[in-house]
């Protein structure tokens, strides 16, 4: 009975039953009847959440984490089905995944590369998990990302918006539907244009690691093509609580834009030290002083205030947009949990949806049916209009909104308010583009 | 035995004991039951967390419980063997041994360095000069060397160095052609093979990157034994007892100290190496200060300067963070259902503030409770313990001891 | 030039709360000789005092208008903050502006409460112990702080702005003969520095003044001879650790409007003031001011743009990198005594 590497739980998994209290039943067929690592054999079928737990985005990783639960809700038959619903595939039934019951378990990444790798290894050889999700950072989502592949398991990325994931790190096994640096600073540039001229000098305040890259790279290029005019980049280490010092020496330098690459507490911090110094009263080259924080959430919206009034950025989903799949998201999570749903729940309830569904067309749970269900495939109703799964990539095409800070909030979690929807066409780029190349898909990994 | 007095040798071969059958030790329950769901700890990744850990600890113990000096940056030493590692993967080879060999050589010369700036101060000034290190090396390696972009990208920044299908391996280059990463291995062995053996409801999982790292530990341990045991401990020793007293016989303590530092940075440079072989990617939180408190945090649960101790703390450690944060209010539920309803979701209440996200807390308030009530760790809990069930018949006053020192 | 006096006015606001934590962590450690690590941790909880306030000062009767819909489609709630039942809307609505200034008064008897908890509850406990004892039961405990911080706030930061008449920045370079904006500096962050120098001023003049002081500075310097005087030492060291408490406080009260507060805000300042303390000579009073404004200016410096095309990366490592040279170069710190620490 040698199987060779991870594959160890799929074959008595089926006694894992919700509740069941008690030793297995000792069903045992040989070990190379497992197809893929952790083929379901039973009337269950585990998937692996894993989201920061720990660390400054467990806030984010606590909505993740309320998502999924809906998620699972609903794909057992619970609950209103929110945009089971609406989505455009109605392979789903409410009855499990291809018939089997689906049950989750959950691991803690601490947003550290080392950590999520650790507790998503411990889903998949200890718990028989098929299928891992989530994540807070492109660090983790690549780190991860790698790991699945090499298991031989599926990778729905959670929140993660390095261009790297679905660029030089992407990899066959993993899939990403939310949207990222290239196509943020695409979606941007125009309202950007818009709004402030095409002819303006850009600060760029940069997070010093691999995500504030990408980001800064891609909004330079894309607004330096409108004419703007790039004065500085500059790096402001990850562990810094406090910019001033950054920030001071923007008015001098002539720049009348500046652009927070930061995400998190570092944008929350950033933000607010530039409201703080006054940067938007100012009046510089004859020009009101402006200030973009190319990636939103509400989440960093309620850490900074008040200061996010009349800020423009972009986001990958909001709750208050009016298609029929975003308002069946928010009616079913606002009623379980009180309040509106963030983009990081949007995204990872939809990467559970399309992974479910993917299995039930594909008909198996094994990677590479999983791959060739989700490779190219269209679909509506989850909330961005009509979406692509690209296959050279991975990587969802959607629409991408542009938001602001709203200036007259009603409620607590009314904070931001959609300038506009950029339409797919505008931010889709060639698989081969320069900023994503590098990397290489690879094949399919079923392990085993 | 193997050149260790009676007691030494008793306790190498229950810790070797020990490791050879972890596999079964640790996986008291039979599969598919919801107490194996949480509670068994014997699948390959926590196995192989425990041994590694273990040989960081034992390095780590022989310079702070031996000579004294608390190193506040030893997880400096772990990147660096970690990066060494995945280098060797990257450009010679998949096979561990030379990737091991030079992470340990790294590491070695990094501590060798460090611990010759470091070892000229002493006490919290010590401390803090390893902190600074160990905190610049972090830093460094998070952004500015790990820049992807830039010629010097030698860490890989935030996601880590892992590997590709372009790098050279001047060895084994050929190994990737199939499209699929090649697998870290000892010669013909892959690390991530397993053995499964089904014996009723139970699965006991045997792998073998967890026995290369156990045996690797054994090995450490039994070194770590030696060196307690030798005139060069003893030396160690002296200097913790009174350095001031050792100068004045005109005895230079630098060179031991020294020696126990770069020993010690070596043993951490092979537990970097071995996580690295185990899963081949590097990253930077891996030197962060926390990570290095973790390390001090290790040694002091087990016992500091005994020669079990940094495995037990070790293990205890590990165990309870890995367990801990997989348990959601879900797993609660499913545990405490066999209560009336009101009273499940009462208790399910408070846990739920000590499980999943609330794990820190939870570590945080035993190790408290060690620290406060367990001066000498775990190892000394045990010994009371024993003590206690040993002369409970004649002398009841060593039941006091177990109540807290004051 | 003038990028230079922009960058030690942002160094002497960074060493400010550099200074202020580093007093208090001294403070301890030369009356009480215990080396507290949970000492980021009460200024992580005077932070969360403003946090509290502003929610209390929020407190809102809730009724329901029927003409307007939440985000569901069901009838909004409104929610009025009871303050401006009471105070009338205006009066009210400058009381909740002005949330964090009154956060001081607030925070004073909650932190010395705090001190008094952790003194008399542990940290007296560990007086015979090693310091790396102390050491590490301190960092239990501050993990300990923080989760329940974060169990009962989230991991989110909390906005905790300064009243609406120190928002905005004061143009320096106006005064100084230079153009319209090149040297600014916010109101608030100038008050932050203001206040902090009066703390500085206060405690050493508490210390050097008073009859109290005398005698927490006799202690320091010979414990057992102060003891053999019959005077109770463990009582005075007791409000000295209060005290420690509160300097470490309201620094936090005042650095909430600065950057919004997260859980983890004491770990981020920990290591730092640590580093201040040991640079400054462990026991220093005034080694920890002088230590805590030179680093924080050496880190203004360092993160200017001229000095990082010369150094890439310098602004990651500057401090450590300067500790390293004066624990070097002087072996007790910047005014260290001999002896201290050093076991």
């Amino acid at each position: 009975m040698s199987t060779s590497n991870l594959t160890r739980r799929g074959l008595i998994k089926n006694s894992a039953i919700a509740g069941a209290g008690f030793a297995a039943p000792t069903i045992f067929t040989a070990s190379s009847a497992a197809a893929y690592t952790n083929e379901p054999t039973g009337g269950s079928v585990t998937l692996g959440f894993n989201v920061p737990q720990s660390g400054p985005y467990a806030d984010e990783g606590a909505d993740e984490l309320r998502a999924y639960e809906l998620a699972v809700e609903h794909l057992n038959g619970g609950g209103d089905g929110g945009m089971m619903n609406t989505f455009s595939s109605k392979e789903l039934t409410g009855n499990g995944i291809l018939g089997k019951k689906v049950e989750f378990v959950t691991g803690d990444t601490q947003t550290k590369s080392d950590a999520a790798r650790a507790s998503a290894k411990s889903m998949i050889e200890k718990d028989g998990a098929v299928m891992i999700t989530g994540g807070s950072s492109s660090g983790v989502a690549i780190a991860v990302q790698g790991l699945c592949q090499e298991a031989g398991v599926i990778f729905m990325a959670g929140l993660t918006h390095s261009n790297d994931t679905t660029g030089k790190d992407k990899k066959a096994n993993g899939f990403r539907h939310f949207f990222n640096g290239y196509m943020s600073a695409a979606a941007l540039a125009p309202v950007l244009q818009n709004l402030y001229g095409s002819d303006r000098n850009a600060y760029h305040l940069t997070a010093d690691y691999t995500w504030g890259w990408t980001q800064e790279e891609s909004i330079a290029a894309a607004t330096e093509a409108m004419g703007w005019n790039t004065v500085n980049k500059v790096r402001t280490p990850l562990a810094s609580t406090d910019f001033s010092s950054y920030i001071a020496p923007v008015l001098n330098s002539g720049a009348d834009v500046l652009v927070l690459n930061h995400y998190g507490g570092n944008m929350v911090n950033s933000l607010t030290n530039a409201v703080q110094f006054g940067l938007r009263d100012k009046i510089v080259n004859g020009k009101q002083f402006e200030i973009v924080v190319p990636l939103y959430s509400r989440l960093m919206a309620k850490g900074a205030g008040a200061n996010v009034k009349g800020i423009h950025g972009s986001t990958n989903w909001h709750w208050s947009l009016q298609d029929e799949g975003s308002k069946a998201f928010v009616k079913s999570f606002g009623t379980k949990y009180g309040f509106p749903p963030s983009q990081a729940a949007h995204t990872v309830y939809c990467q559970t949806m399309l992974y479910a569904d993917a299995a039930q067309r594909a008909g198996t749970f094994n990677p590479c049916g999983i791959v060739e269900a989700l490779e190219g495939y269209e679909f509506d109703g989850l909330g961005n209009g009509k979406t692509l799964y690209r296959a050279d990539d991975h990587q969802c095409f959607k629409d991408v909104l542009v938001v602001r800070g709203k200036e007259n909030p009603t409620s607590e979690f009314d904070l931001l308010e959609v300038v506009e929807v950029t339409p797919t066409s505008q931010v889709i780029y060639e698989a081969d583009h320069p900023m994503f190349a590098g990397g290489a898909l690879g094949s399919c990994n079923p392990g085993a | 035995m193997l050149k260790l007095n009676k007691r030494d040798t008793l306790l190498f071969v229950i810790v070797t004991a020990m490791v050879l059958l972890a596999p079964f030790l640790l996986n008291p329950f039979p599969q598919g039951s919801s107490m194996a769901q949480m509670f068994n700890a014997g699948y390959p990744d926590l196995m192989q967390r425990f041994v590694i850990f273990g040989i960081l600890v034992i390095g780590f113990n022989i310079l702070f419980g031996l000579t004294g000096y608390l190193s506040f940056g030893h997880a400096a030493f772990l990147g660096i063997g970690s990066y060494a590692a995945v280098w060797m993967f990257k450009l010679l080879s998949m096979n561990i041994i030379p990737a091991l060999i030079l992470s340990m050589i790294i590491a070695g010369i990094f501590s060798l360095a460090i611990g010759y700036v470091s070892l000229r101060r002493s006490g919290i000034y010590f401390s803090i000069l390893t902190l600074a290190f160990a905190q610049m090396s972090y830093n460094l390696a998070y952004s500015v060397l790990g820049n992807p972009s830039s010629s010097y990208n030698l860490t890989n920044g935030e996601t880590g160095l892992q590997l590709a299908l372009d790098d050279p391996r001047i060895l084994d280059g050929a190994a990737a052609a199939n499209g699929a990463l090649p697998v870290t291995k000892l010669f013909g062995l892959a690390m991530r093979d397993s053995y499964n053996l089904n014996v009723g409801g139970w699965l006991f999982t045997f792998n073998v990157g967890y026995y290369v790292a156990g045996i690797l530990m054994l090995i450490s341990f039994y070194v770590s034994i030696r060196i307690f045991r030798s005139p060069f401990g003893m030396m160690l020793r002296a200097v913790k007892s009174n350095q001031q007293r050792m100068n004045y016989t005109g005895l230079n303590t630098k060179p031991y100290t020294l020696a126990a530092f770069v020993i010690s940075g070596m043993y951490a440079g092979l537990a970097g190496g071995l996580l690295s072989s185990m899963d081949p990617l590097a990253g930077a939180e891996r030197m962060h200060w926390t990570a290095s408190g973790e390390i001090v945090i290790m040694a002091i649960l087990g016992g500091v300067g005994t020669l079990i101790g940094p495995i037990v703390g070790a293990g205890f450690n590990e165990y309870f963070k890995n367990i801990l944060s997989k348990i959601n209010d879900g797993v609660l539920h499913q545990w405490l259902s066999f209560l009336p309803d009101g009273l499940e979701n009462f208790i399910v209440g408070i846990l739920h503030y000590f499980v999943g996200k609330g794990w820190h807390l939870t570590l945080g308030l035993l190790f408290m409770l060690v620290i406060i009530f367990l001066p000498g760790g775990l190892v000394e809990g045990g010994q009371r313990l024993a003590k206690m069930f040993k002369s409970k018949k004649t002398d009841d006053e060593s039941d006091s001891n177990n109540t807290p020192a004051e | 030039m003038d990028q230079i006096l922009l960058q030690i006015l942002n160094g002497l606001d960074k060493g400010s709360a550099y200074a202020l934590i580093a007093l208090g962590l001294t403070l301890i450690f030369g009356t009480l000789g215990v080396v507290n690590f949970a000492h980021g941790a009460l200024f992580m909880i005077g932070a969360f005092c403003a946090v509290t306030l502003q929610r209390i000062l929020n407190i809102s009767t809730i009724t329901i208008d029927p003409t307007k819909t939440d985000f569901l489609g069901n009838p909004a709630k409104i929610k009025t903050p009871v303050v401006e039942t009471w105070f009338g809307p205006e009066m009210g609505a400058s009381i909740i502006d002005w949330s964090v200034p009154l956060a001081i008064l607030f925070a004073i008897p909650i932190m010395a409460a705090v001190g008094f908890i952790m003194e008399r509850g542990l940290i007296k406990h560990f007086y015979k112990r090693p310091h790396a004892d102390q050491i590490l039961v301190t960092f239990g405990l501050a993990i300990v702080l923080q989760e329940v911080i974060k169990a009962f706030y989230g991991a989110n930061p909390i906005p905790t702005p300064a009243p609406e008449a120190f928002r905005g920045s004061f143009d320096f370079g106006t005064y100084l003969g230079y153009e319209a904006n090149a040297i600014i500096y916010p109101y608030w962050r100038m008050v932050y520095f203001g206040f902090s120098a009066v703390i500085i001023a206060a405690v050493f003049a508490f210390l050097q003044f008073t009859t109290f002081g005398m005698v927490v500075r006799a202690g320091m310097a010979d414990r057992e001879t102060v003891g053999l005087l019959g005077i109770n030492i463990d009582k005075r060291f007791t409000i000295m650790f209060a005290i420690a408490a509160c300097v470490a406080g309201l620094a936090g009260v005042m650095y909430a409007p600065i950057n919004s507060p997260n859980y983890h805000m004491g770990m981020d300042f920990l290591v730092l003031s640590f580093v201040v303390v040991v640079v400054g000579g462990m026991g220093s009073l005034p080694g920890a001011v002088l230590a805590g404004f030179m680093l924080g200016i050496l880190e203004a410096f360092a993160s200017m743009n001229q000095v990082k095309a010369i150094f890439p990366g310098i602004d990651q490592i500057i401090i450590y990198l300067v500790a390293i040279i004066i624990i070097l170069t002087r072996p007790r710190g910047l005014m260290g005594r001999r002896g201290v620490m050093e076991e």
